[in-house]
């Protein structure tokens, strides 16, 4: 066994451990926290199979954003526990979902033993197209070129997503800013939330930049520029803008728009939808990633910031 | 042993526990935990594959990462909607279950904040 | 080639289908830039897309071939193609139809208060219908497997925020235990998905179906994948979650889910079992699928004869309605369903799917007109609404008509063709179950009836209902019996686009 397998093991062993721990554990906040730790461990993970976007990603949303959300909810969700701790499954629901759960995982592990030989991959046919396109990056084309009808569609998706989530409010808040006021008060996190932003931004920028011919890209940079947003958000620094204002409206249709009006000229001057001209492909695939992460950067922010929770002012 | 099948391996009991919490847990916000522990295995599953079609001037395989990076997303909205629905029935409700029939929560003030 | 011959078709006419997809997700992007003008924008989008749904039904039924579009121009496996055959094409008039009359409808329930100011109940209504919309036609279109994953979950976003719209407690409970089957369901489809990925290196639906073989992978594969799509289906022993989500929505958005949004995922069965797996499921997961079936109807009907509230009793006989989608599965499977017999089946099936949307919708937006003038909806105290509202109780009885399976009515088509496939192939216990289920409607049907045409006199109306809703309601209902003129034996559009192997003989 190398050095290199027995890593891989304590890695994966650590994961699950990890994992059992976010099922088992009585406290919500406890789970939370180690719900953020399994996302930090997957990243991990991802990056030793080669994976690194997919990292990013993980680190970024799987565990970040979506770890910020979480722990405000289970803040919040605190005065519930004890009496949710009462509530407790049958247990001939907990068996049965036991052998369920142990066959499906046992099916699945009989697959990953006896995978099907050779292993298809799709690598090559990205490849082949990289040249023309001029982009460095095969999972930033995928994204943004072969596969990019489904990019655009979860953009609506998220889009859709943060309009459920307002959709939540009550009337009279409509239009309003989400969450409370809050006042910045000296500390740590006061602290970081002013040295920190200056350095995301750069990085978000950076990841975004040059997600065309590394890893990096449009949903990497986007979530390093909301976690900045957030951050600044949660200590108070910078007030949460109401979802009325023209600029926040602006900046969350940016992205798919100039993405469906990109698409829509694919129609006139290429081969049809969502397809590049040649010889433009790269500079409008950058255009494209450009507007995404602003949008992507907005939504995140926002999608963690909640529903209207204040009255609109004037 | 490889260590595409190790993470395999993982990823297959990922899946599990995560089926076996959202299926399990009576809390809604446990169960928005136990999904995401079940999408992290699915995307896991996902990566191995990628792995194995690693090709000359390739690590992995690109589509199977997108897909991933796109799930990875979807999961967070869906996330961020769930848990804003069940932040909302707390406020709405004092509680946070899905039990039609349980009782409020014993405060002093039952007042609905919203009326 | 056969990969060949599945790109290619179709010509100037595929923009059609990328404009289905996109023309609603575009209303959506412009609807939250352009707040106030939302429900302009819907009605502006919505003949715009009937008359591209038609367009398109036009263009295959004319060239006899699906209607294929490579979006980018990459193909398949490394590009996503987006298909309309036969089924997608009824599908998507469907669709149309039922939107645009719930769009009609809801502009007494949702336009601005203050023309000029943007609302939260007006925004997030018409921007979810446009949601629903652009998702339904992407699953009635979509071609690979991991697209169509987007669109259901496009289709879940734009759907849970309808069923809470009101904000009250009880329906959002009812929206997070939706949200939360929908999502356990999209993700083990996804981890189908995902198999299927790892053993032939492609999700096109067509490439899949040539390269597939019986292996023990793609079994696992297609029963998890069947297994989340019968979460979002409702199917029993998974519909916990209906009643509650599809009653406490508002009276248009309970039409739209009940009558489109449930039929997304079914469809996608559909695509797995003939198209993805062609000839592969064998009969015992045939009669189980159709036992599941049996079982909805059964129950489903039960439970609605129990409810004391209509919108209730109409959500459990959506349950109970979809159950005879399932009994597809068994009738065109197995020798004897090889020949005509299996095309009938088929055909029955979606003439079910078909005339279900249309008179659930009616029905739907007929219960919501009665809740509306009486203030509540209870059935012991509908006594004499019929004089009040003559032509909605008369849009109620004709929808019901549909469900019991009495002619002329789309459902006495659909319900009769499955009765014939059932009993010539010798599976003579769902002609059982069918016949029961058609008694057990007449029961929930006329326990509403009865008394809305009773004449008690004594009626307190709390509001007037607007005569333009009621005359949309009664339109939408006459179109479910006009349904009914269609023949009795296996269409020729819905062969369009089969797989070779599962080919009806039809001549």
């Amino acid at each position: 066994m190398t050095v290199d397998l027995a890593l891989d093991a304590g890695l994966a062993a650590l994961v699950l451990a990890v994992a059992v721990w976010t099922i088992a554990a009585r406290a919500a906040f406890a789970a939370v926290v180690g719900f953020v730790t399994y996302g930090l461990l997957l990243a991990l993970v991802w990056v030793r199979i080669a994976a690194v976007d997919v990292a990013l990603t993980e680190a970024a949303i799987g565990s970040g954003v979506t770890g910020a959300v979480l722990i405000a909810a289970a803040a919040r969700l605190r005065p519930t526990e004890t009496l949710s701790a009462a509530e407790r499954p049958g247990r001939g629901l907990r068996i049965a979902a036991g052998v369920l759960s142990a066959l499906v995982s046992a099916g699945l592990a009989v697959l990953v033993l006896y995978p099907s030989n050779p292993a298809p991959s799709l690598g090559p046919a990205a490849a082949v197209h990289l040249a023309a396109l001029d982009i460095g990056n095969p999972v930033t084309a995928v994204l943004i070129a072969y596969r990019a009808v489904d990019t655009l569609l979860e953009k609506v998706v998220l889009l859709l997503a943060l309009l459920g989530v307002w959709s939540l409010a009550p009337d009279r808040f409509w239009g309003g800013a989400p969450g409370q006021r809050r006042d910045a008060r000296d500390g740590t996190l006061t602290l970081l939330a002013r040295l920190l932003p200056p350095l995301g931004i750069v990085v978000g920028v950076y990841v975004l930049w040059v997600g065309a011919v590394a890893p990096g890209g449009a949903f990497q940079g986007g979530a390093i520029l909301a976690a900045m947003w957030i951050l600044v958000m949660i200590a108070g620094l910078h007030d949460a803008p109401e979802i009325s204002r023209r600029w926040v409206r602006f900046l969350l249709v940016v992205g798919p728009a100039v993405f469906l009006a990109v698409g829509f000229t694919g129609f006139v001057v290429a081969n049809g939808f969502l397809s590049y001209p040649a010889g433009f492909a790269k500079p409008l695939i950058i255009a494209v990633e450009v507007v995404l992460t602003l949008t992507i950067a907005v939504i995140l922010g926002l999608l963690a910031a909640g529903p209207p929770e204040r009255e609109r002012r004037q | 042993m490889t260590a595409e099948t190790l993470y395999g391996l993982c990823a297959a009991a990922l899946v599990g526990l995560g089926l076996f919490g959202s299926i399990v847990d009576p809390q809604p916000a446990r169960k928005i935990l136990s999904f995401n522990l079940l999408g992290g295995g699915v995307f896991l599953l996902f990566g191995i594959i990628a792995r194995r079609g690693a090709t000359a001037g390739m690590g992995a395989d690109p589509v199977p990462q997108a897909m991933v990076i796109t799930g990875i997303v979807v999961a967070f909205s869906a996330t961020a909607l769930a848990v804003a629905l069940v932040l909302r029935l707390f406020e709405t409700t004092e509680r946070a279950t899905l039990q039609p029939d349980a009782p409020p929560r014993p405060s002093g003030d039952g007042a609905d904040p919203d009326a | 080639m056969h990969e060949a011959v599945a790109l290619s078709g179709g010509g100037a006419a595929g923009f059609l289908l990328v404009l289905a997809v996109i023309l609603p997700a575009t209303g959506v992007v412009l609807s939250l830039a352009l707040g106030r003008h939302a429900e302009r924008i819907a009605l502006v989008l919505m003949p715009t897309g009937f008359g591209i749904a038609l367009a398109i039904l036009a263009d295959v039924w004319r060239s006899g071939t699906s209607l294929v579009y490579l979006i980018g121009g990459w193909a398949p496996p490394l590009g996503i193609a987006l298909r309309a055959d036969g089924l997608s094409c009824i599908m998507l008039v469907t669709t149309a139809l039922v939107i645009c009359a719930v769009g009609l409808f809801a502009r007494g329930d949702f336009s601005e208060p203050e023309p000029g100011r943007e609302t939260r109940a007006p925004l997030v209504f018409w921007t979810m219908l446009m949601g629903v919309w652009g998702a339904l036609n992407a699953v009635w279109l979509g071609a690979d497997l991991f697209n169509l994953y987007v669109a259901l979950e496009l289709l879940t976003f734009s759907a849970v925020p309808l069923v809470c719209l009101d904000g009250r407690a009880e329906t959002l409970a009812a929206a997070l235990r939706y949200l939360l089957f929908a999502l356990v369901g999209s993700v083990l489809y996804l981890l189908g998905v995902a198999l299927f990925y790892g053993a032939y290196g492609t999700l096109d639906i067509t490439l899949l179906a040539s390269r597939v073989r019986p292996e023990p992978v793609i079994w696992i594969a297609a029963a998890l994948m069947i297994a989340g799509l019968l979460a979002k289906t409702a199917l029993f022993p998974l519909h916990l979650w209906l009643p509650p989500a599809h009653a406490g929505a508002p009276a248009a958005a309970s039409a739209v889910l009940s009558s489109l949004v449930v039929k997304g995922s079914f469809l996608l069965v559909v695509r797995l079992w003939f198209d993805v797996l062609p000839g592969l499921p064998g009969m015992p997961a045939a009669q189980t699928l159709g036992a599941l079936g049996a079982a909805a109807i059964v129950f489903g009907s039960v439970l609605a004869l129990r409810q004391a509230r209509l919108k209730l009793l109409i959500a459990y006989s959506t349950i109970a309605q979809i159950g005879y989608l399932f009994l597809i599965f068994p009738l065109t499977t197995g020798a004897a369903a090889a020949g005509i017999w299996g095309g009938i089946a088929w055909t029955g099936g979606v003439y079910q799917l078909v005339s279900h949307a249309v008179a659930k919708a009616a029905m739907f937006m007929a219960a919501g007109l009665i809740g509306e003038a009486l203030g509540h909806d209870r059935i012991a105290e509908l006594g004499g609404i019929g004089r009040a509202l003559p032509m909605t109780v008369c849009a109620f009885g004709l929808a019901g008509m549909s469900l019991m399976g009495l002619p002329p009515s789309g459902g006495f088509v659909a319900k009769l063709m499955l009765l014939t496939a059932s009993v010539t192939e010798g599976q003579w216990w769902w002609a059982v179950v069918i016949l029961l289920g058609g008694l057990l409607a007449a029961g929930y049907v006329f326990r509403v009836l009865a008394p809305a045409l009773a004449d008690t006199g004594s009626l307190t109306l709390r509001a007037r209902v607007s005569r333009r809703q009621e005359g949309v309601v009664l339109a939408l209902a006459v179109c479910a019996l006009l349904l009914g003129i269609l023949p009795l034996r296996p269409s020729q559009l819905l062969q369009i686009g089969r797989p070779a192997a599962t080919l009806a003989v039809v001549r």
